[in-house]
């Protein structure tokens, strides 16, 4: 049997996901007989495959970098999973949608600093004006709550998953 | 007189001053609520408690709605689950709740409503109005990031406390509740500092100062004491 194709993506979130799918033990043993882990912050893989069959994504939609990363991922991805609240919700990234941009990046890199005073205009991704949840930005397949969702839950969706279910998932948020 | 009527097809009987969510909760039959408070007077504001009644086209309140002779109630139709979903999504999109780092996270009514009624995203989009926190009380504040306009620390304040320190300003979007007439809580004269209005908040909309994420917890027992004290005569 041919291995699935699975990728990680972090966009705006604190990698607690990550960690949380890390923490799903044993299972992990099962899944390395199952899954080729192709493109993550966990391996060193550069460049996002032509298909993955499955693609976790943790985090909001929060840079210019977010936006055009996951537009990408989704052209290239079977079944896209919305891990965590960040990417279900927005979470914590979205506080600062009550707050104009330029307001926050004043707050970041002026009031705040004291060398190289002044929002840079390189090198740093701009930001968007409001952080977004993923499925407003591309169509998501799974949503899975959580900060971080349960390690059991992780497990358990990822494995209906690559059996070929969309799981139901009763998950709290938060 | 008792009436009898039909819930979910089960054949059940009520006392006259029973609503049809009375009813249904002494048949252990869930319907979800969450500005009803047992103890409190019914408002029917959140609207999340809508049965259907056969033969009549738009739903109603259970928690508001006394049963007929002969009632066919419904519960848990499709519609009503539609309906609901979409009411929870629409207060959480009006608001800005941030289970994360919110002081009830893991003992709020509705983030366990999102979970039990399966609500896992948000069709809607978000709103992001700024709103504000009066932290002017020695001991509670209000967040209005939080709070679902469910009225209960208005009714139990006014019902039960007896202040009546508690009121609601405004209307649609910007419908807000107000301490005082829309004073600082911390310089209301009329407030007992009971904390009746922060235990009765389904959210973490009213808290205890000094109350870290997912540390506050909400405590009604106390409405039970007061039901059974009035039900001996007033």
């Amino acid at each position: 049997m041919s291995k699935a194709k699975v990728a990680t993506v972090w966009l705006d979130g604190c990698s607690g996901c990550h960690m949380s799918f890390l923490d799903i033990d044993e299972l992990l043993l099962d899944l390395a007989d199952k899954i080729e882990l192709v493109y993550s912050p966990l391996v060193d893989n550069k460049v996002f495959p032509d298909m993955a069959d499955v693609t976790i994504v943790e985090g909001a939609v929060s840079s210019e970098e977010d936006l055009h990363k996951i537009k990408h991922v989704r052209a290239h991805t079977r079944v896209l999973i919305a891990l965590g609240d960040c990417a279900v919700t927005g979470n914590v990234p979205s506080m600062r949608n009550v707050f104009p941009l330029d307001k926050i990046y004043n707050r970041a890199y002026t009031e705040n600093a004291t060398e190289n005073v002044g929002t840079p205009t390189s090198l740093v991704p701009p930001l968007l004006s409001k952080v977004r949840p993923v499925h407003q930005v591309v169509t998501v397949d799974v949503y899975v709550p959580g900060c971080p969702p349960p390690a059991s839950l992780i497990g358990r969706v990822i494995l209906d998953v690559l059996a070929g279910n969309i799981p139901d998932v009763r998950a709290k948020f938060g | 007189m008792a009436k009898t009527f039909k819930i979910d097809g089960m054949d059940v009987s009520a006392a006259d001053d029973q609503t049809i969510l009375q009813v249904a909760r002494e048949r252990g039959i869930f319907i979800p609520t969450l500005c009803f408070l047992e103890g409190l007077s019914f408002v029917g504001a959140c609207r999340l408690c809508i049965v259907e009644i056969e033969g009549n086209p738009t739903p109603v309140a259970a928690c508001a709605t006394y049963p007929q002779e002969g009632m066919e109630v419904y519960t848990n139709t499709e519609r009503l689950q539609g309906y609901r979903r979409l009411i929870l999504e629409m207060l959480f999109a009006e608001g800005n709740h941030v289970c994360a780092v919110c002081v009830v996270n893991g003992h709020c009514e509705l983030q366990w409503l999102a979970e039990k009624l399966g609500m896992t995203y948000n069709t809607l989009d978000y709103l992001n109005r700024p709103k504000q926190v009066d932290a002017s009380h020695y001991r509670f504040a209000v967040d209005h990031n939080r709070c679902v306009l469910c009225t209960r620390c208005v009714r139990v304040c006014d019902e039960i406390e007896g202040a009546h320190i508690w009121d609601v300003m405004g209307r649609g979007i910007d419908c807000k509740v107000i301490t005082e007439l829309n004073q600082p809580w911390g310089e209301s004269v009329n407030c007992t500092s009971c904390g009746k209005c922060i235990n009765v908040c389904p959210t973490g909309a009213l808290f205890k100062k000094s109350k870290a994420v997912a540390e506050m917890e909400k405590d009604t027992h106390f409405l039970r004491y007061f039901s059974t004290i009035r039900a001996g005569g007033d």
